[in-house]
């Protein structure tokens, strides 16, 4: 913490010099970005506070009326972290939540404080597990130089003083001050090197069922987001990648689209692209549309779903499988079973359609690029502003605008930044907006990867498994996004849920024998990181599967899991709140059919029970799940059982129609008339049980998507006899077997 | 220059023949409030109320839009926040990345007004915005705390709501 004496008139100098737009007194580096020229930003009334204090630290910023704004370096797209960051940071230093407020340091800063922030990365469930401990140490440190400061001005020992809802008490003279009163005299303070975090039984804000800090704007109209953003003279762009993977532009002619009211340029962005820019963004997009572009189409003009799946399914059997998770001798324990049990699934491409399409703007000059984007990772987006500009990162600047949904589109590949950079370099000096189209964002998606999987279990005489076999094969995550992250040939990221341990992601099943590995084809399609990663076809395969082999075995599903998970107690614990909720010992209702599935991922034990029908034409309705969560600490539980909630929207959304087929080398559904998603009108009911064990930190956001499809495919075998082993569900046929 | 009647006022425009009510409304008349989801009617994000009917105004051309006709944005939904499913909204929680909220909330205007005590297949038949954070369970249970006869402190999650208001925090950035 070599740099907290940095004040906050620094920090906020600082960020304004970043801009050559005006107004630097009222440059915020929060939510509401700065400069907007648009009719809803211009009502704010007088500011509450005039002066601005200096910063305790870089986390803790307190103003003369106890105001406390909080500092956070990872961005809240709708997972809720904002909030759970800040009361982690509130619950340390000791102040009343009441005058809370949190703002985003941007990237640029970060890295000229020699990342005192921390990462930016938001994804993989991480924002609150990754930075607990650091945040947390944020604010105790602030509350600790605070007490020092009114202990220094009292001339009594700092460990006669205490703080509570930001007023400091001298115990011996009774005398109290406030934050606010102190917080400038703290900011000199050096901060202390030992720091004691507090035991988590004297929590106060945390575990609190506490409202979200971000939500009203959002039900004005208020929010802004990157799509959102105006600047002063600021021009629209709309952007043709080639709809084929690898394809490339031939020829553009611009003659008769230069001529249409409002076009300033047509950019040719890589080799692959083309971009239009207007004064508005429907100019530029029509003027897009009416472009001639000639492509190369490339090497993947012909390919197909079909070749794809036929090249995965070659994979199944292949000698050149990389190992996983490796217990004995599985294939000698299977050859010499008394019963073999074997079953192939697949899982599809999926795009991630937030719901707010990629878009980002940029202003360039020779001497600075700076862009606003919606990102989940302020840091990378940086860096692609540094590449694409070809200016060194502290040339440039990202400010960091709310996400209209990330689930991973927005974190690891920050393919729209470059392009805006790329067009904001072809006009020097204008703000340019860049907006993808719906079909843009479909055709060119960062896909949740193509698996598909044989299972194989081998039988003793009674039943029990004596050897167990998953030979995944498919596309690697890392192989697309970060190559130099494959070691040996393996991609580590494959065998989410699967690993023998680890307090990340680790098998909830003990076989006698055991064997997990994984045939890497990777097709011409980017693939990414999507809500739930490689969690989500894992627990598919493996869940199902068990169930298959309760079936065959003619065992009780959850009998056989809890058989198989006596050492996995806590993957156990969550199963059994779950089931225990459902009533699973319990008949369910007339007509109604329940299932089960379980996983880790993300640093969490989930489960859930699903409850469904299926009339006799095949039409499935889900009534009802029950899921539990085990997360360690539960920061903020109205949160995590938002968190529970949505991911059986995304994950039902992906079970039930979620699907991205190629043809001719491009994406076929390309808008969400091809792409639909889970309407209210199918939303189960979801019971949330949070199982807080304590002791550890999992993420909330992703793991319980891995669950809904294999609990509801599960209960679809219990209503039809039927198993389901190809998504999405929306092209099989359910009437009962 | 062509006119809209929005939220209650004249507001002059224009626009090339086509061009969809919602990139006039953000475009040019700076209410951003209205969001950009799919330009096919498909998922409601662009949602407005035109003399009361929800419109999904990404793929209706402003000139079909006379000058009596009345447009509601979310902006002018209520002047400060106030309007019941606007205050659920916040009692509950409800928006997670909030993109979709603008569409989802004038979507429900509409159906309480046709209906203040909407049955769950009312809310069914209405609510057919996307949204892929998932907040449709929260969005029911909001749109019923607002009905007519909704309780909203039952409906409300046991959420405490301790924190200081976005307009308060927001002066606050400011200063």
């Amino acid at each position: 913490m070599s740099t907290v004496n940095t004040s906050r008139r620094k920090f906020l100098a600082a960020s304004a010099s970043l801009s050559t737009a005006a107004v630097a007194g009222s440059l915020v580096v929060g939510f509401h970005i700065p400069f907007i020229q648009s009719a809803q930003a211009q009502t704010s009334a007088t500011p509450a506070n005039q002066g601005i204090a200096p910063e305790v630290n870089a986390w803790v910023v307190v103003q003369p009326n106890d105001t406390v704004i909080i500092r956070i370096a990872r961005s809240e797209m709708g997972q809720g972290s904002l909030t759970g960051l800040a009361q982690l940071v509130a619950e340390e230093l000791e102040c009343d939540w009441a005058k809370v407020t949190t703002e985003y340091p941007t990237p640029g800063q970060n890295l000229a404080r020699e990342r005192v922030w921390g990462s930016f990365g938001t994804g993989g469930s991480r924002g609150i597990r990754d930075s607990q401990d650091y945040v947390r140490k944020g604010g105790a440190t602030a509350r600790m130089m605070l007490i020092q400061a009114a202990a220094d001005e009292w001339k009594v020992p700092a460990s006669e003083c205490s703080a509570s809802n930001s007023v400091i008490t001298h115990a011996g003279s009774k005398r109290t001050t406030t934050y606010g009163k102190v917080a400038a005299a703290a900011a000199k303070i050096t901060p202390p090197k030992d720091v004691a975090l507090k035991d988590p039984k004297n929590w106060k804000l945390v575990g609190k069922r506490l409202a979200r800090l971000d939500t009203i704007d959002k039900t004005t109209g208020k929010q802004i987001y990157g799509s959102d953003l105006v600047l002063p003279d600021m021009l629209n762009a709309a952007i043709k990648d080639c709809p084929v993977f690898g394809g490339k532009v031939k020829s553009v002619d611009d003659a008769a689209v230069l001529k249409r009211p409002g076009v300033k340029k047509v950019i040719r962005v890589g080799d692959s692209a083309v971009a239009v820019v207007a004064d508005t963004w429907w100019r530029a997009k029509t003027a897009l549309d009416a472009l001639k572009i000639e492509w190369d189409e490339g090497p993947n003009a012909k390919l197909s779903s079909a070749d794809i799946a036929a090249t995965l399914k070659a994979g199944l059997d292949a000698k050149d499988g990389i190992v996983g998770n490796e217990v004995g001798n599985a294939a000698a324990a299977i050859a010499k079973s008394a019963r073999k049990i074997e079953a192939v699934y697949s899982y599809p491409y999926q795009n991630h359609a937030t719901m707010e399409t990629m878009n980002a703007t940029a202003k360039y000059t020779p001497e600075r690029c700076e862009v606003w984007t919606p990102t989940q990772n302020g840091e990378a987006a940086l860096a692609a502003a540094s590449e694409a500009s070809g200016l060194p990162p502290a040339k440039c600047e990202v400010y960091k605008m709310m996400l209209g949904g990330g689930f991973g589109r927005r974190g690891a590949v920050h393919d729209w930044v470059r392009q805006v950079v790329a067009i904001a370099k072809e006009m020097p000096g204008v703000p340019v907006k860049l907006i993808w189209s719906r079909e843009e964002d479909m055709l060119h998606g960062r896909f949740h990867p193509v698996t598909q999987c044989k299972m194989t279990a081998g039988l003793d005489a009674d039943g029990n498994v004596t050897g167990f076999n998953m030979r995944i094969s498919g596309q690697s995550i890392l192989a697309s996004v970060a190559p130099q992250n494959i070691k040996d040939g393996k991609d580590p990221v494959v065998f989410q849920g699967l690993n023998a341990s680890g307090l990340e992601t680790a098998i909830g099943y003990t076989f006698p024998t055991l064997m997990i590995d994984h045939a890497m084809r990777n097709p011409p399609v980017p693939a990414g990181f999507w809500r739930g990663v490689n969690l989500n076809q894992n627990a598919i395969y493996l869940e199902c599967f068990i169930d298959e082999i309760a079936h065959a075995t003619k065992q009780d599903p959850l009998a056989l899991r809890r058989k198989l998970m006596v050492n996995h107690p806590k993957h156990l614990a969550v199963l059994n709140a779950a089931a225990e909720k459902a009533g699973w010992d319990k008949p369910a209702p007339k007509g109604v059919f329940r299932g089960l599935a379980q996983t880790m991922g993300f640093g969490s034990y989930v489960a859930a029970c699903a409850e469904v029908s299926v009339s006799d034409k095949g039409v499935l309705k889900i009534h009802r799940i029950v899921a539990a969560t085990d997360c360690g600490y539960a920061v903020n539980p109205q949160q995590i059982e938002a968190q529970v909630e949505g991911s059986f929207v995304y994950g039902l959304s992906a079970a039930l129609y979620g699907e991205c087929t190629l043809k001719d080398g491009r994406m076929m559904q390309q808008n969400f008339d091809t792409y639909p998603t889970l309407k209210l009108a199918d939303m189960p009911k979801v019971e949330t049980v949070i199982v807080a064990s304590g002791g550890f930190w999992g993420g909330v956001g992703e793991p319980t998507i891995a669950v809904a499809a294999p609990a509801v495919l599960n209960a679809i075998f219990a209503a039809t006899g039927k198993r389901i082993r190809d998504l999405p569900l929306k092209d099989q046929l359910l009437t009962k077997a | 220059m062509a006119k809209l009647n929005v939220n209650g006022k004249v507001r002059e425009f224009s626009a090339d023949d086509g061009t969809p009510l919602l990139w006039v409304l953000r475009d040019q008349l700076g209410l951003t409030g209205t969001k950009y989801g799919c330009g096919l009617a498909q998922c409601g994000a662009c949602t407005v109320h035109i003399d009361g009917v929800p419109t999904r105004s990404c793929v209706r051309p402003a000139s079909s839009v006379k000058a009596t006709e009345k447009i509601v944005t979310i902006e002018g939904l209520s002047p400060d926040g106030s309007h019941p499913l606007q205050k659920a909204w916040v009692a509950l929680d409800v928006p997670q990345c909030g993109y979709c909220q603008s569409g989802m909330i004038m979507a429900a205007a509409a159906l309480l007004k046709a209906k203040p005590n909407p049955s769950d297949a009312d809310i069914d038949a209405a609510m057919t915005n996307i949204c892929r954070c998932g907040t449709l369970n929260r969005i029911r249970a909001g749109i019923k705390a607002a009905a007519k006869g909704g309780d909203m402190k039952r409906a409300a999650l046991g959420i405490e709501h301790m924190a200081m208001t976005h307009e308060l925090a927001n002066e606050v950035k400011k200063s």
